[in-house]
């Protein structure tokens, strides 16, 4: 079976920068507390009206429902590193929580985040729109089905008076190691401060951008239509791959050396060592993708966001079928990586 | 023995908390505008409750809410607006004001002039401009009761009880016929 989700075959408009694109929405019954709120007999009619409505469209959707404590922790943990749920999500208490997800793991529902539902929808490459169309019409589907919370003045109400509205969030995960490696990041980030637009790590609020990959999603969900924040996303984010591009080819031919020496380098030490620790390995998978990326290393089979998902603790126990701490995880990592660059690489 | 306490330069950093193990996270947060830096091995980054970069969140919209919430211009806040609740689920204003989040959908009715305002900060706008759900609330109930007359019809004829199913049938079109002349206007901005 494949242990990857459809949308990490780095397929779409740009997908060597933009590893995925987001459409995630915000709905809640009406007349039913929060979640944070919820009575476990409350929650118990809620999350059976949820699974219903989703078990009427798993054969359209293919869609499983899936009560959170029913999962292992690891597998859990796993859904968070493959950015199916939110780390929040797999707290404790985890009771009265589930999942719904697709097939190919580009659909995914929370049930009972901060939110009733928490509709997702990931892709590859910058493809807001058509991950727009797919979650507008699962919301539609869900719609015909569930009493949302609405009101034609507001919107869509949420726990959190800053999801209101569209209750939309739209985000891309790009991968931009010229802008950083030339300084120029922060200046591209703050600017987006400035015009609503929010950047994160990897894995969501709070996280260090490690690996170079960036998280820009809109901070406002009121005053503009879907159509339109997704448009002004996807614009900024055109213009930022367009700087990326541009900072790389500066690199090329400004700093030729410097450039075949790091990602040699880094490309060397995946192939070769025998204990790293997952920030290590997500720094250097960042340097290979550059070097792969401008013809300085050869390509693998795996993408980048495939291999970033060896540096994971979730990924790694579950792919091993066992606990491991931390310094047998660091030793795994490597040989994981080690074994699988080299392999892909010669049949290559 | 003497040596090892002695700190060198290049020795690996080791985690600031167990002291033990080698530092590999490093936490920034930020605690009312200052940023604290902090080097943690995984085990310990997960113990505080972060995930393998993960970071805790000290600085989330809850606590910008907060704030928010808390600020009037002309100082405290007059007693009435902290002892206001929502009649439906009994969610008080101050609750709102500590936890940044609502109780239910109809706390949006009950806290509305305090609302308000927030939203317009948060947003920069107070107008809904985006989708409008394709039925309403009353629309909800004709479509329920629409599927399970689809069902009994269904079941009907599988029984091959034809009679029976034309009379579903009927039932079924004449609701659909109401459902198109009598429409809703939910959402009509
Ligand atoms: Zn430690
Ligand atoms: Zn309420």
């Amino acid at each position: 079976m494949d242990p990857f989700s459809a949308w990490m075959q780095a397929k779409g408009p740009d997908a060597d920068i933009v590893l995925s694109s987001r459409i995630r929405l915000a709905r809640n019954l009406k007349d039913t507390v929060f979640p944070n709120r919820l009575t476990d007999d409350v929650a118990e009619k809620m999350l059976h009206q949820v699974e219903q409505a989703v078990n009427d469209l798993s054969r359209t959707w293919q869609m499983h429902f899936e009560r959170l404590d029913h999962l292992s922790p690891i597998d859990r943990q796993v859904l968070v590193e493959k950015h199916l749920i939110s780390p929040a999500f797999i707290e404790e208490p985890v009771k009265y929580r589930a999942i719904a997800i697709d097939e190919r793991e580009s659909i995914s529902i929370m049930v009972n985040e901060e939110d009733h539902l928490r509709i997702q929808i990931l892709l590859s490459g910058l493809q807001l729109e058509e991950a727009w169309t797919v979650a507008n019409q699962l919301d539609d589907a869900l719609e015909r089905r569930l009493d949302y919370a609405y009101d034609s003045h507001s919107g869509y109400l949420t726990a959190c008076p800053t999801n209101i509205g569209t209750a939309m969030r739209a985000s891309v995960m790009v991968h931009l190691p010229a802008l950083v490696l030339t300084r120029q990041a922060s200046q591209v980030f703050t600017t987006l401060a400035q015009i609503g637009m929010v950047v994160r790590g990897l894995y969501g609020e709070g996280s260090d951008a490690v690996g170079n990959i960036f998280q820009i999603s809109n901070q406002v969900s009121l005053g503009l239509s879907e159509e339109e924040f997704i448009h002004n996303l996807a614009t900024v984010t055109q213009q930022i791959v367009g700087r990326e591009r541009h900072a790389r080819q500066y690199l090329q031919h400004n700093a030729g050396v410097m450039l075949a020496d790091r990602v040699d380098r880094a490309w060397g030490l995946l192939t070769h060592a025998h204990i790293m620790t997952s920030e290590e390995a997500l720094r250097l998978l960042s340097e290979v993708k550059l070097g792969q990326d401008l013809g300085l290393l050869p390509k693998t089979k795996s993408t980048f966001t495939q291999l970033t998902l060896f540096t994971r603790p979730g990924f790694l126990q579950s792919q091993t079928g066992h606990e491991l701490n931390a310094a047998e995880r660091d030793q795994i990592r490597a040989q994981f990586l080690r074994e699988r660059l080299r392999e892909e690489v010669q049949s290559v | 023995m003497e040596q090892n306490s002695e700190p060198r330069q290049d020795r690996v950093q080791l985690c600031q908390r167990c002291e033990s193990r080698p530092a590999s996270v490093h936490m920034s947060t930020v605690v009312n505008g200052e940023k604290f830096d902090r080097f943690l091995c995984e085990d310990c980054a997960r113990q505080e409750g972060a995930y393998h970069f993960m970071l805790v969140p000290q600085f989330t919209i809850q606590h910008v809410l907060g704030g928010l919430i808390g600020a009037t211009p002309t100082g405290q806040r007059p007693q009435a607006v902290i002892d206001k609740t929502c009649p439906v689920c009994g969610y008080s204003y101050q609750q709102f004001a500590e936890t940044g989040r609502l109780g239910c959908d109809h706390c949006y009715e009950a806290f509305h002039e305090e609302l308000e305002p927030l939203v317009k900060r948060l947003h920069g706008s107070v107008e809904h401009h985006g989708k409008v759900p394709k039925r309403g609330g009353q629309d909800i109930l004709q479509q329920r009761t629409l599927e399970e007359l689809r069902t009994k019809m269904r079941d009907a004829i599988a029984r091959e009880a034809f009679e029976e199913a034309a009379k579903w049938r009927d039932e079924i079109r004449a609701l659909e016929q109401q459902h198109a002349s009598g429409g809703s206007n939910h959402g009509s901005l």
